[in-house]
């Protein structure tokens, strides 16, 4: 035990653990001393006592497939959220709109946790359309990738998609009611035209936004739909760790979960400048 | 208005009404009248009258969710309000045009300048070359005046000020050379000394294009300089039109009075005081039977009158060729518009 806790570096004060830890993340570490050294190459994010593994490379196994669940679920809901959305916003007042609107309600309200549960319980074990997921790289086997990937993605999609529905149908309603929309029918414009550089152009900058660190926010891990259909990705990774108190890998998850988001900041930022002029700086 | 030439716009029995929660308001209430070419006709009236939604009908711009519109409006012969939508889109920015009270949220805010006039000449134009379009872009905007046009053509709408992006608006909608120009309250949103060059820009491209204006305002200042024929606007009807001499010489309406007396430099009395009309605007929702004027009118006859239970209609008052929709006998219009006392 005392020989594990100097050979993880646990003797020494809290700053100077601090300091390995930050200094492994540039130029790697190494671990105990004779026979029994190891060393976590850069950039080293520590080491799992529990997993015996590097931090850095239990992150590099998990996170394509977190990476794949966000980006799928991303397209999807963005399509599925805008198109809705729109649909709503052209049809005001009329049953497509109730519709998203009571689409958009009932996905904001539900908890992914049930929902995914209950689809995961309909769609593999009662209805029996889908096998029961088991993650697999898409680059060996592709279908069994799709067919494990299908219902996360959906869950993930429609449920997040809810609140972009609202967000594109107030904004378009708002944007259609500008003055210079009303300039550009004046103009003699075809309606597409003015959707797409009139009122899409206003409604999506407030999207981009909550579009940026949502998607951050998931390739942070997305803790539950993981969880729910066993995908093996960083959210399920982090939720053991808490459970078996692996802290170093508990550490590496959050710190990835936290340059994503400031990532994603910036790059919500630079995008403000593509579409919107008056932010950009001369 | 004695013209043997058809007219450019013509509009008959227009009717706008709005469906709200509260119940309908009557916008534009049984609306006629002629516009030939090359005149400029004022529509005034105060906030809520019924002029704005009068010209967004012109060119089919109020929202057929909510409005209802019927009757008719004449351009080239075609009725806009029954057209094809590919039809009224041949009409928009070609054969009428439009420039709006608010610069400041009249432009893209998301495109450049130069883009957003050469989209007004594209879709009506659509075989032109960019050179060619570049060519009219630019000279456009040197007709209307904006300084170092190469250089601004590639700016953004916040990158110019009220007065500027007024002259941008005027670009936008005089690219087509349009036989008809709406100018809904043109220079309110400005600066008072760039309304007179906003003003004098119009009427210098009115000359130079010999397009027909009509202007919405409610600036009688404006209308005294620049109109020809006056439509002066109450609560959705016309209570008179006139030739704008006629007008501020021997107005025929009560309205008209009013409207006049409460001008500074025209309507003060020996005291300095200015008229001041009692009452609010009624609601378009509930008008009262009769004239909708009659609440707030000082030479309404009285209760069980014509004025209380009969809506009067526009006839020809007078040797100017006025029309005023009022009971009252022509006699007492004629006198009572010439007296000096017009409260």
């Amino acid at each position: 035990m005392l020989a594990n806790r100097i050979r993880l570096g646990y003797d020494k004060p809290i700053l100077e653990q601090y300091w390995h830890f930050l200094r492994g993340i540039f130029v790697g570490r190494d671990y105990g001393f004779g026979q029994t050294a190891f060393s976590c190459p850069a950039p080293s994010l520590g080491y799992s006592f529990n997993q015996h593994a590097c931090v850095t490379a239990l992150i590099g196994e998990t996170f394509p497939v977190t990476a794949f669940l966000a980006i799928g679920a991303f397209v999807l809901w963005m399509i599925i959220g805008i198109g809705v959305g729109a649909i709503a916003a052209l049809n005001k007042g009329k049953w497509q709109d109730r519709f998203a609107t009571g689409f958009a309600a009932v996905g904001v309200s539900l908890p992914t946790f049930y929902i995914g549960l209950l689809v995961l319980f309909s769609v593999v074990i009662w209805f029996q359309i889908l096998p029961f997921p088991s993650y697999e790289s898409p680059l060996d086997n592709f279908s069994a990738f799709i067919t494990a990937m299908i219902l996360p993605w959906l869950v993930l999609a429609v449920l997040s998609a809810a609140s972009y529905t609202r967000l594109t149908r107030n904004g378009m309603l708002e944007a259609m009611n500008e003055d210079f929309v009303r300039l550009g029918v004046a103009k003699g414009l075809r309606l597409r035209v003015i959707l797409r550089r009139y009122v899409m152009r206003q409604a999506l900058i407030p999207i981009v936004t909550i579009a940026g660190l949502d998607f951050a926010g998931l390739l942070g891990g997305a803790i539950i739909t993981e969880s729910v259909f066993s995908l093996p990705g960083m959210g399920r990774m982090s939720i053991r760790a808490v459970v078996d108190s692996d802290l170093p890998v508990l550490v590496g998850t959050t710190m990835v979960a936290a340059v994503f988001i400031v990532l994603a900041n910036v790059i919500v930022d630079i995008t403000y400048g593509f579409l919107d002029p008056r932010v950009r700086v001369s | 208005m004695s013209n043997t030439a058809a007219p450019v716009l013509s509009v008959q029995n227009l009717r706008v009404s709005f469906d709200t929660q509260d119940g309908t308001v009557r916008a534009v209430d049984d609306i006629s009248f002629d516009v030939y070419a090359g005149e400029t006709i004022c529509i005034v009236g105060e906030s809520g009258s019924g002029k704005s939604v009068m010209a967004g009908s012109i060119m089919r711009l109020n929202n057929s969710s909510t409005a209802t519109t019927e009757g008719k409006i004449l351009v080239n012969g075609i009725d806009v309000l029954t057209a094809s939508e590919e039809e009224v889109r041949g009409i928009r920015g070609s054969e009428v045009a439009m420039i709006f009270q608010d610069p400041m949220s009249a432009l893209n805010p998301y495109f450049t300048i130069g883009k957003q006039i050469a989209e007004a000449y594209v879709v009506h134009h659509p075989g032109a070359s960019k050179r060619e379009v570049h060519d009219v872009v630019l000279a456009m905007m040197i007709k209307v005046g904006i300084p170092s046009p190469e250089k601004r053509i590639d700016e953004y709408p916040h990158q110019f000020s009220g007065g500027m992006r007024q002259r941008i608006v005027i670009a936008i909608a005089l690219i087509n050379n349009p036989k008809i120009l709406i100018a809904d309250e043109p220079t309110t949103a400005l600066d008072v000394t760039v309304q007179a060059q906003i003003l004098d820009l119009m009427m210098a491209l009115q000359k130079e294009f010999g397009m027909t204006i009509i202007l919405i305002t409610h600036d009688l200042g404006v209308v005294a300089e620049v109109a020809q024929d006056v439509i002066v606007m109450y609560a959705g009807h016309i209570v008179e039109q006139s030739h704008v001499d006629a007008l501020f010489h021997s107005p025929t309406h009560p309205y008209s009075w009013g409207l006049l007396g409460s001008v500074a430099s025209y309507g003060a009395n020996k005291r300095g005081d200015l008229y001041t009309i009692s009452g609010s605007p009624p609601s378009l929702i509930s008008l009262s039977a009769g004239c909708a004027f009659h609440p707030r009118c000082v030479h309404s006859m009285g209760s069980a009158s014509a004025c209380m239970t009969i809506q009067p209609t526009l006839r020809s008052v007078g040797a100017d060729g006025s029309r005023s929709a009022c009971h009252l006998s022509d006699e007492v219009l004629v006198s009572i518009g010439r007296g000096s006392d017009r409260s």
